[in-house]
């Protein structure tokens, strides 16, 4: 159900095979491409991770083709109805790009950086970002135990797992809702 | 009748504006001799403007270049007569260019950017020699080297997507005696192609705002991040290089049309808009990195 992605080889394999840096709109459109290929091959639902960890340089225009429109077409469900991403590999400047990207589209990402720290970068509010946390930390939740573990009103968490689901950055399973980082 | 555009001895950024003058008062399609003989000094965006000049030029400018041995040959060796014999008809002596190994102060020597490939290419020169000479020499940060070659893959894309021709690109350091006293990182790139506001009126349905021209086409891009096309992804590059020049208290220029754009840091007294300049097409940019200072 996981799939990897090394968006390195993508790049060399796709682009050019002398090329490191994924810099350029048409570069990050060429990669893209290939990835959403990957993602319409894939039974759903569907958990890709998306590696940079080979990936030299990342500027804002790549950002945007291989990782904002990317997940803006997952959100929307018109490459794949039911995929979910996560970014892993991510050093610091890589970070920046990525978080201005998300910021545009008004999107957010579980990201992993190259300390293993998990992070969710694009905007989110402190409600979704606490049950976020809580799902992380257990793994596979039911709502009524999430209630308790955030200490907060069901119909703050009820909304809060909406607003997740509709990000993609929780699976619903039966009753449950299961954290990415739990699938991988 | 040949037009002479006289270069002034020093060239920079300030000082361009006497031949942006001179050249703006020349139809296109007449002649110009631009006569650089006793010009001593440029800065990489004298270089790069001047080629840009060539460019504009419907009738093929002719070009003399400096007497002194050693500023020619130093033009020589930051790649400039390469690029100015496809531009000008070019008098006098001109330069050998050797196989000698460039200026340790030239990170990038002058290279032509019309296409993606060539941006890949800029940014895979640039990240060999930026490590050793932002962090060694300039007291950079470490992660400084790659937020520099994401700001310049970006403003050289500006190009490859607005101008609808080529331009150029240099980087060097120097000592930034006069208003800094300390050495400085300096990246040009400049062509003659479309402009800001000509690539903002491309923008499908576009209609004229009360006031609509060159400073507010700059302040659109540059403040704004307005971009001619539709994606909500769009315009994030020039909003990536503001967020790089602020955080290591660089200054930033654009220069198109009539109008130019400064973030202004505390160290320079530029102006932060000016307008009512000399035309020139297509877009100058100019992004200056200081040295840091060292704590004690």
């Amino acid at each position: 159900m996981t799939h990897h992605i090394d968006v390195g080889s993508v790049l060399k394999r796709t682009v050019c095979d002398l090329y490191s840096n994924l810099v350029t709109r048409p570069t990050g459109a060429a990669v893209r491409r290939e990835i959403e290929i990957v993602l319409c091959g894939l039974a759903e639902p569907s958990l890709t991770v998306i590696d940079f960890s080979q990936v030299g340089l990342l500027d804002f225009s790549c950002a945007d083709e291989v990782v904002g429109k990317l997940l803006d077409g997952v959100r929307r469900q018109v490459i794949v109805t039911d995929a979910y991403v996560l970014v892993r590999g991510v050093r610091d400047d890589h970070l920046e790009a990525i978080e201005a990207v998300m910021q545009r589209y008004d999107l957010a990402v579980i990201v992993e950086t190259e300390d293993g720290a998990w992070h969710v970068v694009g905007p989110l509010d402190d409600g979704m970002r606490r049950v976020l946390d809580a799902v992380h930390r257990c793994g596979r939740i039911v709502p009524s135990e999430l209630v308790k573990e955030v200490e907060q009103p069901a119909s703050t968490v009820e909304a809060s797992l909406v607003g997740l689901l509709a990000r993609r950055l929780v699976m619903r399973d039966d009753d449950a809702y299961v954290s990415l980082q739990s699938v991988m | 009748m040949t037009t002479v555009i006289t270069v002034p001895p020093s060239l920079d950024d300030e000082t361009f504006e006497q031949i942006f003058e001179q050249v703006a008062a020349v139809s296109v399609d007449q002649k110009v001799l631009v006569d650089a003989r006793h010009t001593r000094w440029s800065s990489p965006y004298g270089l790069t403007a001047l080629l840009a000049v060539g460019q504009s030029r419907a009738e093929q400018a002719a070009f003399a270049g400096p007497e002194a041995e050693d500023t020619a040959s130093y033009w020589a060796r930051a790649g400039f007569y390469r690029h100015a014999s496809e531009v000008f008809e070019l008098h006098g002596k001109v330069p050998r260019t050797r196989e000698a190994p460039a200026e340790s102060n030239v990170l990038l020597e002058i290279t032509e950017v019309a296409r993606s490939d060539d941006v890949h290419t800029v940014v895979e020169r640039i990240q060999s020699r930026a490590q050793a000479i932002l962090v060694h020499e300039l007291h950079l940060d470490p992660q400084a080297t790659m937020r520099f070659a994401m700001t310049l893959s970006e403003v050289c894309q500006n190009i490859v997507e607005h101008a609808g021709q080529g331009g150029w690109v240099a980087v060097q350091t120097y000592q930034y005696r006069q208003r800094l006293g300390r050495r400085a990182v300096v990246i040009a790139v400049c062509d003659a192609g479309l402009g800001f506001r000509r690539s903002l009126e491309s923008t499908p349905g576009w209609k004229p705002r009360d006031r609509w021209d060159d400073a507010a086409a700059l302040e659109d891009a540059l403040v704004r991040g307005v971009s001619r096309y539709r994606d909500p992804g769009r315009g994030q590059g020039l909003a990536g290089v503001r967020r790089f020049v602020g955080k290591w208290d660089g200054k930033l220029s654009i220069r198109s049309g009539t109008a130019r754009i400064t973030i202004v840091p505390e160290w320079d007294d530029a102006v932060p808009l000016k307008e009512g300049l000399s035309h020139f097409p297509g877009a100058q940019v100019q992004i200056t990195i200081p040295e840091r200072v060292q704590p004690g």
